[in-house]
């Protein structure tokens, strides 16, 4: 084959994934944009904005988006000061078990955080923790936290201890040398977790399904899921505007972080500690 | 590891305080940052997991007799579940499912992307990428609406095939290749991202001096690419496993395990014993069964990667 067959053969075959990969996102960006719209993407040349308007209202859109980020927000939140805390003895200090214990997150990430949802289950039922927002924001820092601590010591082991010793001299114990010093160094990297957090938890649909008791409760994942899983009576067009104005917080924040995300995809094939 | 100075000027640092004391200063020292995270692990990732050791022993359910007070019970559990038709049925197409979407679909399609994606101009490369990376970034249950409209009787595929005579309601006649699917198409960017920085470590130079040698592009890959992203091929197969191995959403908004228990994978079998019949001792064996699965690949990864810690 010669250079330039190869190069033909190489770019259709791109094209043509590319395309597959477009397709089952044609329905939802036609339908959302069309009145009476209905599980085909047919393009007709009627467009309006009737089903995002449809959408705005407190019980459709406002509430389940503000239980979102109150739920992605506060898990995020808790997950980074903890993990913030925990990774400092981690990247400063010399301690006995600290292999281990970095290994055993390690380990932790690879378990199927579904597979323990009925034993969570029975025990937020047994300590009448079921339908508690706040005890489930917990359980999700917590099942975040393994990866948030790898991600945050490796940050900081990014600042260099010598930073820290001015702060030292000058009488600040480790909680100042901490908040003074080391987070605001890597402000960055804590941003990432955040956001990590933030996007993973934004979409989690089984947790929230299964420990929250009250639609009122609810997230954006778990609302759509019952707007269409009522099949046949179902406003397409509406459930398409949802999908969308409740995707596009994730692409956004997913693009602001995707330059420091590549770095980590070779921590697939080795992991630096 | 960069740093990992120990600060021996603060050790040093309590002139009066007695061997004791210091010993303890010294454990309070990392023991007082790291015990949130400890706390929170210990209660909701290591009790739950301890806690489904125990109650996969007992009749707990939710209603009925045994939910005041349930008792030892054994390995009946267990017994029950290796005689349960529909726990097989559900195990098989897990096994189907991961080794369908994840082993053959999301891993091939990646490494196949990001081979024919070496040496093309950034503008392809930013195209491919973005469409396949927001088929990832979708929240599942959007990618299983989305999917639900391209797959149903007057969707998107059957007016692509139209012309062709096989229009059908693909999610009744085919359920496991309609989640396989999905799952192939949510989740290959993972792969793509991963295969893509493996090869950007492959020496171009190398790849050149087999050219040289009169290597087909076919032979280059075989004996110079693969052997050299070996490593990655292995832990990505890990990974992505883990990740399919307990997926639910998808498959639960798309199809629910129907039609019947066609696409009933174990983590939907385990939902429908412990949630819809309340099965709870039950459906912890069944948890018990998938932690120890995702437990073993998750060591098995552990010792493949150079973990320094």
């Amino acid at each position: 084959m010669t250079r330039v067959a190869a190069r033909g053969a190489a770019l259709l075959a791109l094209a043509l994934i590319t395309l597959a990969f477009l397709g089952p996102f044609l329905w939802v960006v036609l339908a959302s944009l069309q009145p009476g719209a209905n599980l085909t993407a047919q393009p007709t040349f009627e467009f309006s904005l009737v089903n995002f308007r449809a959408v705005m209202n407190w019980e459709t859109i406002y509430l389940p988006v503000l239980n979102s980020i109150a739920i992605s927000g506060g898990t995020a939140l808790v997950t980074v000061l903890v993990a913030g805390l925990a990774a400092y003895p981690l990247s400063r200090y010399k301690l006995r078990y600290k292999r281990h214990f970095m290994l055993t997150l390690l380990f932790t990430t690879g378990l199927p955080v579904t597979a323990i949802m009925v034993p969570v289950y029975s025990m937020f039922f047994r300590f009448n923790l079921y339908g508690s927002v706040p005890a489930m924001v917990l359980f999700l820092a917590a099942s975040s936290l393994p990866f948030a601590i790898w991600m945050m010591k490796n940050f900081m082991d990014g600042v260099p201890v010598s930073l820290e010793e001015a702060a030292w001299v000058d009488g600040a114990g480790w909680v100042q040398s901490l908040a003074r010093v080391v987070l605001p160094l890597m402000a960055p990297g804590v941003a990432v977790v955040a956001i990590f957090v933030f996007v993973a938890q934004w979409g989690n649909f089984f947790v929230p399904f299964v420990l929250l008791d009250t639609p009122e409760k609810q997230p954006a994942a778990v609302t759509i899921y019952t707007f269409f899983s009522q099949y046949g009576q179902v406003a397409y067009g509406e459930l398409a505007a949802f999908s969308i104005i409740y995707t596009a917080p994730a692409v956004l924040l997913y693009v602001a972080v995707n330059k420091y995300l590549a770095g980590s995809f070779s921590f697939a094939g080795s992991v630096k500690g | 590891m960069t740093v990992t100075t120990a600060t021996p000027s603060r050790l040093a640092g309590s002139p009066r305080g007695g061997e004791p004391r210091r010993r303890r200063g010294r454990t309070l020292r990392w023991l007082v940052p790291l015990a949130p995270a400890l706390v929170l692990l210990v209660i909701f990732m290591a009790g739950p997991i301890l806690w489904s050791v125990y109650i996969s022993f007992t009749n707990e359910t939710l209603t009925g007799a045994a939910s005041v007070n349930s008792r030892f019970i054994g390995v009946d559990n267990f017994v029950k579940m290796f005689g349960d038709e529909d726990f097989r049925n559900s195990f098989v197409l897990t096994f189907v499912f991961v080794i369908g979407s994840a082993v053959i679909g999301q891993n091939t399609l990646g490494l196949m992307i990001a081979l024919l994606q070496r040496g093309r101009g950034r503008v392809t490369r930013s195209v491919v990428n973005g469409v396949v990376v927001a088929a990832w970034v979708v929240p599942e249950v959007v990618a299983a609406a989305c999917w639900f409209a391209f797959l149903s009787e007057e969707g998107t595929l059957n007016k692509l095939l139209g012309g062709f005579g096989v229009s059908q309601e693909w999610l009744f006649t085919a359920p496991m290749i309609a989640v396989i699917l999905a799952n192939v198409w949510r989740g290959t960017a993972f792969s793509m991202l991963v295969y893509s920085a493996a090869l950007s470590d492959v020496p171009g130079d190398l790849l050149e001096a087999a050219s040289v040698d009169g290597a087909t592009t076919w032979r280059r890959f075989l004996h110079v690419t693969l052997p050299l992203i070996r490593r990655s091929i292995l832990s990505n197969l890990m990974l992505i496993t883990l990740q399919t191995l307990a997926a639910f959403g998808l498959i639960y908004a798309l199809t629910g395990g129907g039609p019947g228990t066609a696409s009933q994978t174990t983590p939907l079998y385990m939902y429908e014993q412990a949630f819809r019949y309340f099965e709870i001792g039950y459906g912890s064996a069944m948890a018990l069964v998938l932690l120890v699965i995702g437990g073993l690949f998750s060591l098995v990864y552990l010792r493949m990667i150079k973990v320094d810690a």
